[in-house]
């Protein structure tokens, strides 16, 4: 009760501008809570993380963890057009390139939108418009930050589509979406997000929705892409392995906050929380034997209306039981250095988790 | 888009013969089924049998369905000569078949009436599109709000109150009880600010009813669309919002809307019976109510081919303005 209370007050109040940091995107204690019939949705309480350009954050968890949540609070997307929907209620501070984005004025977030921040969905299907040709939609993406006529506007786009890998870009510009195949929509609409040459890219999720074959290329092409434009460049997955190639650094997100964050490799290679040995351990690996199972983390995700008090993933931890020193178990573990610049939010002591790494999940991986 | 045209013209024709054939049947046909002497309908109750005859021998009526399909047919492009069984009548093309009731031909009582009826749907419509996709698309912007339940209160109160109640109030309120128009039908070529007095009432009273379903559907439609993956892509590009609205949202509304409106257009060209009724307009609605009550079958099939007719353009329309809203229609 004491935790709900508190963290209930933090939100809504005012947020008090700190001096700008000097990475390039910095999040402080971002909060996105939805108020509902049910009672208040914490879809995201309390994630911080930076990100400098050039570099690429993978922030992975599963369904429901407060992923898109926290990309769509980035963008702005929470409050722009929300007619008459309760509104969300977001707290925090978001620092992009010295700009506070949640205290600045809307219409300043809306025009940073598209030009310096850009966003990828999931499915490309459906996030463009059907009746739009793919050129007339790179087109207006280009226009409304530059102010060029519609056929320089257009150069632009087929330039961009050619970019891509879009075979013939002079004549499938004219094309509908439906005319598109699944890989060939996500190129177009990543020929689309990077047509003002953004210094933010978001991917939510950008491969979800194509074939696995069709994967790889995109992934390859943001890579590409990043090098060549020098972006920073968050990716949304719940597939460990999207992020493994990519991500400089990692970011787990479980029930609306961080238990583990790090450069990837450590992340990877020397995980210190329970979930995400979890995540590792129910990734489909080739070199592994057949007849061995999978090890999937049990149970299903938190409710974020009623978080449990403490640690929200001690329901499902196969480690709940492990004793420990000098925890009280309704205290909510925050994140603690693990390593360098290696954190992780866990109950247990650190020789715990890295005996229990060692011995028993690293071997079965 | 061309071939796409071609291939819906295409369906409409052949659709258009079907349609004569089947009334035709249902006209001709079931009558002799059910036992019913189609001849003596048209002569009237206590006729003697050599008039029941004559008229049998004049109408072809004896002769094989088929045949007399055809002398329609022929009739509509060539004329036709009522014949046999004595005195002789012509109805010159198009022939849509003759009175013998009203003793004239169907086709001048269309022309007449057509024009009355197709300026009274028109009207209407144009009123209730601009009122109701408005209405509906505030709605939606704006859900929750005072104006939104204030504005679905009216378009209840619209789609549940039937056109002879709402006319009526009008016709009291505003023709006799502050005689500010003329409730009577001016024909356009007599004067143009009578013939826009006389179809004031009728228009907003039709137009009520259909502003009030459009108005429900345009939000129910907006509220849907704003939920859709491509609208929060639009804002992603940094769109303003009311283009958002305008640009994106709009367009995709509005295809359910003109589906709707290919429709209610369409049954309305056919003669709005209760709006024409009411204010008593010489429409086509007028023209069948009539014929219904004295039985004259010809002017009934006459507007029923009439109003096939119609239905068949206001969807071929549709079609068409769908596949320039949609392009994924015009692979379809």
């Amino acid at each position: 009760m004491t935790e709900l209370s508190k963290s209930g007050a933090a939100v809504g109040e005012p947020t008090v501008a700190s001096p700008a940091p000097s990475a390039f995107l910095e999040v402080r204690d971002l909060k996105v809570h939805f108020p509902t019939d049910d009672g208040l949705v914490k879809s995201v309480d309390g994630l911080t993380f930076q990100l400098e350009k050039g570099k690429t954050l993978g922030i992975v968890g599963e369904s429901g963890s407060g992923k898109s949540v926290t990309s769509l609070g980035i963008m702005g997307l929470h409050t722009a057009g929300q007619y008459g929907k309760r509104k969300a209620r977001i707290s925090g501070e978001i620092w992009l390139d010295g700009t506070e984005l949640l205290s600045a004025d809307p219409d300043h977030v809306r025009k940073l939108r598209g030009r310096q921040m850009a966003m990828i969905f999931q499915d490309p299907l459906s996030a463009l418009h059907p009746y739009y040709t793919i050129g007339q939609q790179i087109v207006e993406a280009y226009r409304i930050h530059h102010d060029v006529d519609k056929k320089t506007a257009k150069r632009r786009a087929v330039e961009m589509l050619d970019r891509v890998g879009i075979p013939q870009p002079d004549k499938r510009v004219d094309n509908y979406p439906h005319e598109f195949s699944g890989g060939m929509r996500q190129r177009a609409m990543i020929a689309m997000s990077l047509v003002n040459n953004p210094e933010l890219l978001i991917a939510d999720e950008p491969t979800t929705a194509l074939d696995v074959t069709v994967q790889a290329q995109i992934l390859d092409l943001i890579r590409d892409l990043q090098k060549e434009f020098g972006s920073a460049v968050i990716i949304i997955t719940h597939d460990l392995g999207v992020v493994a190639e990519l991500a400089d650094d990692l970011l787990v997100m479980y029930g609306g906050r961080c238990v583990e964050r790090g450069p990837a490799e450590k992340v990877f290679y020397e995980p210190r929380h329970p979930y995400t040995w979890g995540l590792l351990g129910s990734m489909p690996r080739l070199d592994r034997d057949q007849q061995e199972r999978l090890i999937p983390v049990k149970g299903s995700p938190p409710s974020l209306i009623n978080v449990p008090s403490g640690c929200a993933f001690n329901p499902r931890c196969p480690y709940a039981d492990v004793p420990k020193d000098n925890v009280t178990r309704t205290v909510r573990p925050e994140l603690t250095e693990v390593g360098s610049k290696h954190w992780a939010a866990c109950h247990m002591s650190q020789e715990q988790r890295e005996r229990i790494w060692t011995e028993e999940i690293a071997p079965k991986l | 888009m061309l071939a796409y045209l071609i291939r819906r013209l295409f369906a409409a024709a052949v659709m258009l013969v079907v349609i004569i054939m089947v009334v035709f049947g249902i006209f001709f046909l079931v009558p002799k089924w059910a036992g019913v002497d189609i001849a003596s309908s048209f002569v009237g109750k206590q006729a003697d049998p050599a008039a029941v005859e004559a008229v049998r021998q004049k109408l072809g009526l004896s002769d094989p369905i088929y045949s007399q399909v055809w002398e329609f047919f022929k009739g509509i492009f060539t004329g036709r000569t009522y014949s046999g069984g004595g005195d002789v009548t012509h109805c010159s093309a198009p022939c849509f078949g003759y009175s013998f009731r009203s003793e004239q031909a169907i086709w001048p009582v269309l022309t007449d009436r057509f024009p009355v009826t197709l300026a009274l749907a028109l009207g209407a419509a144009l009123l209730w599109l601009l009122f109701g996709l408005a209405a509906g698309v505030l709605s939606a912007l704006k859900r929750g709000s005072f104006w939104d339940r204030g504005a679905m209160v009216v378009a209840l109160a619209g789609v549940s109150l039937p056109v002879y109640f709402t006319g009526m109030i009008a016709l009291a309120v505003f023709a006799f009880g502050l005689d500010w128009l003329d409730a009577q039908y001016v024909p356009l070529a007599d004067s143009f600010t009578g013939w826009l007095g006389g179809l004031i009432l009728p228009w907003i009273t039709l137009a009520f009813l259909y502003a009030a379903m459009y108005a429900r559907i345009t939000r129910a439609t907006m509220l849907e669309i704003l939920g859709e993956d491509y609208i929060r892509t639009a804002r992603a590009k940094g769109l303003r919002e009311p283009v958002v609205i305008r640009k994106h949202a709009m367009r995709s509304t509005l295809t359910p809307i003109l589906t709707m409106l290919g429709m209610d257009l369409g049954a309305l060209i056919g003669g709005a019976i209760l709006t024409e009724s009411t204010f008593n307009l010489p429409g086509l609605g007028q023209a069948v109510l009539n014929a219904i009550k004295t039985q004259d079958l010809p002017v009934i099939l006459g507007v029923t081919l009439i109003t096939s007719l119609a239905v068949l353009i206001a969807n071929l329309v549709v079609d068409v303005l769908y596949a320039v809203i949609d392009p994924r229609v015009r692979l379809a």
